[in-house]
């Protein structure tokens, strides 16, 4: 994939682009922090359908629902040939009883039977995470496990 | 009364009235700058009301904010942005010049302003508004198109150009001769690209000597940095906004951030006297007589802002929609044009009717150039649909059939 850098004097940084529909897409990274995602039209690749501003947390965010998206296909794929097994991302919300807390104290795995093989972090994966990492707002925990541990397992990180 | 309360008095009143000119402008989503000097038209000489305590205030204000206007350009960009900006699209850039520049110089020659009102007018039919063109870009949420980094390479390089040309203006507006003007186009030369090397190279020693972590400390050591730069290269005849400029090219990095949010309040206020002193000093009923060539000056100038967008944009691989988009978001003409203007008049080295030519063509182009910008893609796709009409229509009609 060929990804063009340009530079905005003044403005900041622009990085696209073509997908395979045809479409332009990416970001500008503005001076000030903040991201600007945008979707060319389908008629003129030149202009753009929707310029859309993001905080850093959304656009945090947004790159862990893509990423995740992929990790988890993967995931339901290898798991495919083993019945009863399912895989479901969880995101930590800034109210979650842990936030900002070590995995280790949600015990997920010895109350749920259900594993955590990944978190998803702004756009990066932490693969078989210690359950010493810390979790934050906007993590995307990626869990393997049964489909009633698995509804267990979210309501322990939505309830504590 | 008390001079020094009736002084307090019309500032106070000027200032307040300027707020509720800048809080309509954003309720109908313009820019300012017209609102304010057709303020200044009605506070000057032969308006409604007459100001005279607040005069020499507003001179001196009208100064820092020209410097200040400057400053900020400089924050803006660093020197490698000039730098690659200068080598990518100096052919559009030296289009630009030409293109734009000749109208207005050609009928300051037309009127009999001579060279010195030609060397004027051409400035002032020049240079973009890049405050404008920002905001517009921003606003109609052109930041991502593929037009918009051939826009802001043009903007780039006519702010360059400026560094150039204020000192040339200075020398001459001072009326000294054609050695002395070279010799003040070599020192500005010299001056630029000293500044660039050393900004490219120590920037972050210049960022360093401004700097500081307390707010306080930080605003006052720019603030005089900058007064004192413009005024050394105002003794240098180099003109001191240019001085203030290259200081804001020098610092880089976060110092550039911070400094922006740190002057951005205090260069709205100046700017906006700077604004209003200009208009107080034209008389209202020196317009009517200069409006066919403005409104003429406008027509051409707009016209050339877009054949030199779309031919930039051409150049840059861009479709006929983007490069009319291009072209539109150069026509704006603003803040700067009223700096060339207000530093030819102030001087005295042209005529009184250049002032209210120089002010009527502003406010047309600070006004219809956002209204060009907007509305110029709703337009060319139109056109084009009108034209293609027959061929897209065939199918229709035959389903009909």
């Amino acid at each position: 994939m060929n990804v063009d850098e340009t530079e905005l004097p003044g403005l900041g940084v622009r990085k696209d682009f073509i997908t395979a529909s045809g479409r332009r897409i990416g970001v500008v990274e503005m001076r000030e922090g903040e991201t600007e995602l945008f979707v060319s039209t389908w008629d003129d690749p030149d202009t753009c359908q929707a310029s859309i501003p993001l905080t850093a947390d959304e656009a945090a965010a947004l790159g862990n629902l893509l990423g995740g998206q992929h990790i988890a296909m993967r995931l339901a794929e290898a798991h495919k040939e083993i019945p009863g097994i399912v895989t479901r991302q969880f995101s930590i919300t800034a109210d979650s009883p842990f936030n900002n807390q070590p995995m280790g104290k949600a015990q997920i795995r010895t109350r749920s039977g259900v594993s955590i093989v990944a978190i998803m972090r702004e756009g990066e994966v932490v693969p078989s995470p210690a359950p010493d990492v810390v979790l934050h707002t906007g993590d995307l925990l990626v869990a393997v496990g049964t489909q009633e541990g698995l509804d267990s397992a979210a309501a322990i990180l939505r309830n504590g | 009364m008390d001079p020094l309360a009736l002084t307090l008095i019309e500032l106070g009143a000027v200032v307040f009235c300027l707020g509720l000119l800048a809080r309509l402008a954003g309720r109908i989503g313009m820019s300012p700058i017209p609102l304010y000097l057709v303020g200044g038209l009605a506070f000057g000489a032969g308006g409604l009301i007459k100001l005279d305590g607040m005069h020499e205030f507003a001179h001196l204000s009208g100064e820092i904010g020209v410097i200040l206007l400057l400053l900020m350009l400089g924050l803006e960009y660093t020197a490698a942005e000039l730098v690659t900006g200068l080598r990518r699209s100096w052919q559009a850039g030296v289009l630009d010049l030409l293109l734009n520049f000749l109208p207005g110089a050609g009928i300051a020659v037309w009127l009999g302003w001579g060279l010195v009102g030609a060397i004027v007018m051409g400035g002032v039919t020049y240079i973009s508004s890049s405050g404008i063109a920002a905001k517009v870009i921003t606003d109609l949420g052109r930041i991502g198109n593929r037009e918009t980094p051939v826009v802001l390479a043009i903007l780039v390089f006519e702010d360059l150009t400026m560094a150039i040309y204020l000192p040339i203006l200075t020398a001459i507006l001072a009326g000294v001769g054609f050695l002395g003007g070279l010799q003040t186009v070599g020192i500005a030369l010299a001056v630029v690209t000293l500044v660039l090397v050393v900004a490219l190279k120590h920037g972050h020693r210049v960022s360093q000597a401004v700097h500081s972590e307390n707010s306080e400390v930080f605003l006052l050591n720019l603030l005089g940095a900058a007064l004192l730069v413009a005024g050394i290269a105002s003794a240098l005849q180099v003109s001191a906004a240019v001085g203030a400029f290259m200081l804001g090219i020098a610092i880089s990095g976060a110092t550039a951030h911070n400094a922006t949010r740190i002057l951005e309040p205090l260069r709205d206020l100046f700017a906006a006297i700077f604004f209003v002193a200009f208009g107080l000093n034209t008389d209202p009923s020196s317009i009517p007589p200069v409006l066919g060539w403005a409104l003429l000056l406008a027509f051409a100038t707009a016209v050339t802002k877009v054949l030199t967008g779309f031919w930039a944009a051409k150049r840059a691989g861009i479709g006929i929609p983007g490069r009319f988009r291009a072209g539109a978001a150069l026509i704006a003409r603003g803040e700067f044009s009223i700096v060339i203007a207000g530093l030819a008049v102030t001087s005295g080295a042209v005529p009184r009717e250049l002032a209210a030519l120089a002010t009527a063509y502003v406010l047309l182009m600070a006004i219809t150039g956002p209204l060009a910008a907007r509305f110029v893609e709703p337009t060319v796709k139109a056109f084009r649909k009108s034209s293609r009409k027959p061929k897209a229509s065939e199918p229709i009609a035959s389903l009909e059939a």
